[in-house]
């Protein structure tokens, strides 16, 4: 993709003025409700070697708030364990056992092979059959000791559960700083856990529609710069900014096909009739995929890229409708229960629809099993919105209100177990959680 | 981080740059590109700057106050709708001719049209409602002050609210169009 001219003038004051930290707000994680019989966990504090540049990070610590933030399973405290070995073969089973622990993982880093690098080795045991289950080796930066110990966490989380954990993840959201009409937007990145996040972009003018693509490399999303809607790309590596869509009226709600190569979105023209098209990202060329006098936004892809689903009042409220993304195709209402059902999202498997609906005066999360049918209530907020998918299908993440303060919370698919992301200022808003990295 | 300054420094001077240098975007003229026929740029328009993920760009300055009516009507720029609609209050057309009259009167000023929503319902469903309000003003601006009244519309959706709140009152307030002068 093109890059930012290259002009060097000299650092203005208004650049130094901008570089000026923009703290990012933090987020912190209350499990709200779990399972009622968690599985039973054990994380060992992992040996180092006093040369391994990770020596000083606790990668126990960081698996240990990992699986029990999952709310699947219970893990038992350090100070009660009955001793602390790094290696299976050191594990008596049974003193494990007896304190109602089925599995234990632990683990030893060394230093190399490259500097700056730690070896980290890590064993899963079944204390209950004596049964290893894992036994795999990281090579962990020391600068991304935690994703290492997020990674950890997945292979354990998928080895009991036979999912894959999605706690090396990362989710984008936006922020909101301020009173109107003098509020400030900040577009974030943060790991899963809501740590390390980290401002990508930063206006007075809205930032909205925040969108990953698939590799995990990009952001696309809409900013009012301009004093008028855009649609904008952004790798976030190197913040390296693409503006590709800012053609008259709305340029809205984008999201990128499976490939990575197109993105759906909503454009209005002067006219003001919203519709969806495609735009294909190296050529520029766009594609109108629906044309009707009503509001037709809020288009996402599904996995397999056969279909966009997108929100359309056509029929008087709004509700979801599926159509081919190819011209001419005759869109198929997908939603039917009550008369808001809006903002669709797919299951990684695309077998699940999520969705906003109005239900008994509050905007709540609901999902949709596509091939069944029937749908069912997630959340229970007034003001529930924007559900977004964990890579692993396990989990969402919606904005909901508190007090009046914008705020994330995660759902676990079947509903059992809730979360809250708290901010420590300002609102947060519009969470997307983004792909497995490589 | 702090290894990655000197980087973000030069990142923050290449994207000033780049914003410097590019022209501005005519976001709001009229007879601008339709829909189907424009293409995009690939710089970033007025003062946007962007960022690696280790730095922040800021962008989207304040909108600057500028010419338009005087007196009663200055202060009389902002049309208020009930809750799911787009329709003018019977109260609200004289405003509108006398604003339609205004701009007949002043070719050369810069008017547009900003439609806005409560904070109920989805986002980007709301930019879409936010966008009927606007037309249906500009529509009734035409309808008093002849055809040739061409005003540009931009929806913000519920994303730049009058006040902040779940009340009632708060929602009254934030469902509105804004007649802009001078930008």
């Amino acid at each position: 993709m093109t890059k930012l001219k290259l002009l060097l003038p000299a650092l203005s004051a208004t650049a130094l003025a901008l570089l000026s930290p923009a703290v990012p707000a933090q987020l912190r994680i209350d499990i709200t409700s779990g399972v009622t019989d968690p599985i039973p966990v054990a994380v060992a504090r992992f040996a180092q070697e006093p040369a391994a540049p990770t020596a000083a990070f606790d990668f126990a610590e960081v698996i240990r708030q990992d699986l029990e933030r999952s709310g699947r399973f219970r893990l038992l405290p350090r100070e009660r364990m009955p001793g602390a070995p790094s290696r299976a073969d050191a594990v008596v089973a049974a003193d494990w056992r007896n304190l109602g622990t089925d599995y234990v993982l632990v683990g030893r880093a060394t230093a190399g092979p490259a500097a700056g690098q730690s070896t980290v080795d890590f064993e899963l045991l079944n204390v209950l059959n004596g049964q290893r289950l894992l036994s795999e080796r990281l090579v962990v930066p020391a600068a991304t000791a935690r994703n290492g110990a997020h990674r950890i966490a997945d292979r354990v989380h998928e080895k009991i559960l036979g999912v894959r954990g999605a706690f090396a993840t990362r989710i984008a959201y936006v922020s909101v700083d301020g009173a109107p009409p003098n509020q400030r937007y900040q577009l974030l990145v943060a790991d899963a856990d809501g740590e390390a996040a980290r401002v990508i972009l930063e206006s007075r003018q809205p930032l909205m529609s925040p969108a990953w693509s698939p590799d995990g490399e990009w952001l696309a999303y809409v900013s009012f710069e301009a004093r008028a809607s855009a649609v904008y790309v952004q790798r976030l590596r190197t913040g390296e900014r693409r503006r590709v869509s800012a053609r008259r009226g709305i340029n809205g709600a984008p999201s990128w096909s499976p490939d990575g190569s197109k993105l759906a979105l909503t454009l209005s023209g002067s006219g003001g009739n919203l519709d969806v098209y495609v735009l294909e990202l190296a050529t520029q060329a766009l594609t109108r995929i629906t044309d009707d006098p009503g509001i037709d936004t809020e288009p996402v892809w599904a996995p397999d890229g056969a279909a966009i689903y997108f929100t359309s009042d056509r029929s008087g409220g709004p509700q979801v409708y599926r159509v081919a993304p190819t011209p001419g195709d005759r869109p198929k209402r997908i939603t039917f229960g009550g008369g808001y059902n809006a903002r669709p999202r797919l299951s990684p498997d695309g077998t699940q629809l999520a969705f906003v609906t109005l239900e008994g005066g509050g905007y709540k999360v609901a999902i949709q099993d596509l091939a069944g049918g029937g749908s069912r209530v997630l959340t229970q907020g007034r003001f529930d919105e924007s559900p977004s998918f964990a890579p692993n299908g396990a989990t969402l993440i919606y904005a909901g209100r508190e007090r009046g303060q914008g705020t994330l919370a995660t759902v676990s698919a079947d509903g059992l177990i809730t979360q809250r992301l708290k901010s420590d200022r300002g609102e947060v808003r519009e969470p997307a959680w983004g792909p497995f990295l490589r | 981080m702090k290894k990655l300054l000197p980087l973000a420094v030069a990142l923050f001077a290449v994207s000033l740059a780049a914003g410097c240098a590019s022209k501005r975007a005519k976001t709001d003229g009229a007879g601008e590109e339709s829909v189907a026929s424009s293409g995009a740029t690939t710089t970033p328009d007025d003062s946007a700057s962007a960022s690696g993920i280790e730095s922040a760009g800021s962008v989207g300055g304040d909108m600057g106050a500028g010419a338009g009516p005087t007196g009663e009507l200055a202060n009389r720029r902002i049309i208020y709708f009930a809750f799911d609609s787009d329709e003018i209050r019977p109260d609200d057309q004289a405003l509108l001719a006398r604003h339609a009259q205004w701009i007949a009167a002043n070719p050369g000023t810069r008017v547009r049209l900003e439609g806005h929503t409560d904070e109920r319902g989805t986002r980007e469903y709301n930019i879409g409602l936010g966008e009927r309000r606007a037309q249906a003003v500009r529509r009734a601006l035409a309808l008093q002050g002849g055809a040739e009244l061409q005003v540009p519309t931009v929806s913000f959706g519920e994303e730049r609210p009058a006040a902040a709140g779940e009340t009632e009152e708060a929602f009254s307030q934030n469902r509105r169009v804004e007649i802009v002068y001078g930008n």
